[in-house]
Order: C-alpha cells, then structure tokens, then sequence
C-alpha cells in the first residue's frame, strides 16, 4: 500500500479494514553516529531535520527529544500564524514562513488544517492608528498582505466585540487576512513523518545529558540512551536552551519564563481567525470543536515550572471580559503554561555560534509556532552551509555586543517585558 | 505566589514588580575591558533551572528593593534580604 496520503489510499483502506497504515514514523533507536543531531523533538527542530533533508540531501540525521515529540511548546502554544511584524530584521523571516505554512501540507502530505481567517490587531486610540499604519506599510514592502481597517469595517468584519466601551471604544484594527491558526500536534506530526520517510531518525525519550568535546568542538552528545556521535549539533529547546548551553559554559541573553495559554468549553462559531485587544494583552481564536484559545502576558519572573500564578489568569480574564463581554458565562476548560526562551530583544536567534559543530536556533519568546516551518528552513540552512541564509542572518547571536537588536517593542534589555 | 517582605511580612506577588537575576553587578566604566564587561552585565545571564536569587521591588508596599531567592522549577520562595544589605 502505498505510504501517501490520497482519497485513493483513504478509500482503499476503507476495503481492507483500515489495516494497511503503518505508523507515520519509526521509532528509532539512536545510532552511534550522525552527519547531524538536532536536540528537541518539537514543531523547529522536526522542520530542521525534514528540510535538511529535503532541500540540502543530508538525510543520515537524528532528531533527539527528552519525552515524546510535540510535548514541549509545540504542543503547549495558541496556534496562531501570522507575519505581522514591523522591522526588516523580523518581517522578511516571517512573512516567509507564512508562505511556507501556505504550501506546507502538499509539501509534507499531511493535513496541518492551517485556516487563513484573518488575524485583526485592535487600535483604540490615534497613536495606536499611527503606529499600525506604519507596520502595515513596513508588512507590504516586505511582500506580505495588511489592510488597516476603520471603525465600521471591524465592525463588519467582528460583530460580537465590545465596539462601544466605555473606555477603550474600538477605533480601527490592522488585518492581516492570509494569517490565521493551525492545527499545532498536527504540525509536528507531518514534519515527523516527512523526515522520517527521508531518513531521518526520530528519537524519542532520549535526554541530551551532555556534550562530547573534541579540541573545543562539539562532536556530539551524551544521552540518556549512551553516546551520540556527530560532526554538527544543532540546539533547537525553546526554554531549555539554558539548561543545555550550561554544559558548554556558554551563558546566552534569554530568560526563561512562564506564558499560560486557556482553553473554554466548546461554543458555537463566534470568533472568525484572530483577534487580539489593543488595550490590553488578549488574544482569542476559536479551535475546530469550538473552544475559544486565549492568553495574555507571561507571568513576568524567571520560570521552568510550566504552569503560571494566579494574578495572570485574573489580567487575562478581565482583558477578555473587556473585548468580549458575552463570555462572562463561558466556563475556561483548562490553563497550562509553556517556558518560553525571552531574549533580551524579543527576537529569535539562529547562528552559528563560536564553538565548531555547535549550532543555535532559540529565543523565540512566545512567538515561536508561527515561525515553526522558517526558523526549521533556515536552521537546516545554516547548519548546512555553516552560515545564516539572509533571511536570518539578522538573527546573530553577537547581535548584543555589537548593538544591531532587533526590539519590536522598544523596551530594551528586559525580557519579562517583550 | 506570595514574597516574603524584610519590612512588611508575606505579600501577594502582585504588589511587586520583577527586575531579573540580582547576580550581575554593575562593571567599572573606566576599565578597559568596559564594553565586553557591560555585554555581559546587559545581556548575558545564567538563567539557572532551580535556586535563583532575583530583584524584587516592593512597588506597592514599602518601596524597598529585595533579593528574594526562588526556585525557578517550582517557584517555591526560599527566602529573602533587603537589596541594599541593612537589616529589615
């Protein structure tokens, strides 16, 4: 049978009694080897391995992640795509990860269920109108779609919201109708599968404990699973990153903190895409079974307990009461909170770094889902060519010292505020 | 997440606001190492998964900045002096 998925294998399958699948990936043992060791089994570092694998022919590749794969942040996340950024250094990468996420399911032949329904950001002052006109501006000479919206065409595009607060009455909002969500595990998934039908070896509850040092190279890892040997590692943890570069001495400009992410009980169709409040940090999108997806800020101290206090739930609730005051009733099914990777200017990181054989994809801060196939794109890039392509080589990892940050939100060297 | 205050006794997390790690200390200006030193103070931190000792400043109580020492896997406070070594 064949391993595509089609309507013809879905219906001859449905002849045989669906016995004709075999999982979608191996569950490999760790050889002694590799060309390549990506650490992190999650949504970057599956894309790393497949498009290594794809676009650059090295497929003798191990993809090594402590629990099983997607149980980290790319399972932990709100889903949501989007390039919607202001600076060069930013809006190139992004928009061109948006571009990969329209054509990643034919790519990787799985259902990623990305739905393009719009992500509206919400202004409710002249400031904010100004400063969203100038980020659609900077989003459309980077080739991506922004349209800016006045007071009566949000209230077409989303009826439901609070137009008429008292405080904060809606103005306008910046639309970027290509963005949207998609479906997170499923990400993961079809990445994994993609790899692994190139060679990629997927293995899974194997912590990296360790660095094997050869004349101040990485040469590979110690694991729980014994000794991999490889003559590049890439390092794609999101808020493990620290725990891991401790082993090398290597300290990095990322904090680790706690974002909390809510789910509500299933509700009918109410929110269409993405919306997220401007005077307040809100965001809600509706998942297919029709829970609203919603979060806010991180907790705000040095984190790695993957769950959040209490004062953050309030803030996120008061701020969704604010926008949408009709689900005051709604019971929230379940909170949960991933440890995000903040750098010290709210943008990623993905460089070579100053030890031979070491590589760094991290600081993704809570915005790493949207930028899961562009950050695996150029990981798998400069891991190849043992340089950053130009759509990251913004992302330096001396970018500090040599001061060309890239800080979207202008607040500086403190992590808890991007 | 409550903070235990040197001044004022245990208080709710929300009465204060975080700075980061109280571990680097402001560099020398006048060495001739400052700029690799100030990159350092600036931006490179050890981010430890477990027993950290962090500024708080105690913005809605007594105004006094505190080292509290927290682990960071649990968030269990573990104690806590006043920023500035005096006694509370």
């Amino acid at each position: 049978m064949s391993d595509r998925y089609s309507v013809f294998s879905l219906i001859a399958n449905a002849f045989t009694g669906q016995k004709g699948w075999r999982p979608a990936w191996r569950d490999a043992a760790p050889k002694p080897s590799y060309d390549v060791i990506v650490i992190g089994g999650g949504g970057h570092g599956l894309a790393t391995a497949y498009y290594l694998a794809k676009e650059h022919g090295i497929r003798n590749v191990a993809v090594l992640e402590k629990g099983h794969i997607g149980s980290g942040n790319a399972g932990r996340n709100t889903t949501i795509i989007r390039s919607n950024y202001l600076l060069p250094g930013n809006e190139p990468f992004y928009e061109w990860s948006m571009k990969l996420w329209e054509g990643l399911e034919q790519d990787v032949n799985y259902n990623s269920m990305v739905s393009q329904r719009g992500v509206l950001n919400l202004y409710h002052s002249d400031a904010q109108r100004d400063a969203y006109a100038r980020r659609a501006n900077s989003m459309r000479l980077a080739g991506a779609d922004s349209e800016l919206l006045d007071r009566e065409q949000v209230r077409a595009f989303a009826p439901f919201l609070n137009h008429d607060d008292a405080r904060f009455p809606i103005q306008g909002g910046l639309l970027q109708r290509r963005g949207g969500t998609a479906r997170h595990d499923a990400v993961v998934w079809g990445y994994a599968r993609a790899a692994d039908r190139l060679g990629v070896d997927i293995v899974q509850n194997c912590e990296v404990t360790g660095f094997i040092r050869e004349n101040g190279a990485v040469v590979g890892v110690e694991t729980t699973r014994g000794p991999v040997r490889a003559n590049k590692v890439g390092l794609a943890v999101a808020g493990s990153t620290s725990r891991l570069t401790r082993h090398l001495d290597m300290r990095l400009p990322i904090e680790s903190h706690v974002l909390t992410a809510f789910v509500s009980e299933g509700l009918k169709p109410l929110v269409p895409g993405v919306v997220t409040f401007g005077m307040g940090h809100f965001y809600v999108s509706q998942s297919d079974k029709g829970g609203l997806v919603f979060g806010g800020d991180i907790d705000g101290y040095n984190s790695y307990a993957q769950r959040g206090n209490l004062p953050v739930v309030e803030d996120v609730c008061e701020a969704g009461m604010a926008l949408l005051p009709q689900i005051g009733r709604v019971r929230m099914l379940r909170s949960w909170g991933g440890i995000m990777d903040m750098s010290m200017d709210g943008s990623p990181i993905i460089d070579v770094t100053p030890i031979p054989g070491f590589y760094l994809n991290c600081g993704w801060n809570y915005g790493g889902f949207k930028a899961t196939p562009a950050s695996g794109w150029c990981f798998a890039w400069t891991l190849a060519k043992d340089a950053p392509h130009a759509l990251n080589a913004a992302y330096r990892l001396d970018r500090f010292r040599t001061g060309h940050v890239i800080d979207e939100k202008g607040v500086g060297a403190q992590p808890n505020l991007h | 997440m409550r903070l235990p205050c040197p001044y004022c006794g245990l208080r709710d997390a929300h009465e204060f606001s975080y700075l980061g790690d109280a571990t680097p200390k402001r560099p020398d200006a006048s060495a001739p190492d400052a700029a690799d030193a100030f990159h350092d103070y600036v931006y490179l931190r050890d981010n430890p998964a477990g027993p950290m000792k962090e500024l708080w400043y105690h913005s809605a109580g007594c105004r006094r900045w505190i080292v509290v020492e927290r682990d960071t896997r649990t968030h269990a406070v573990l104690g806590a002096t006043l920023a500035s070594g005096d006694a509370a």
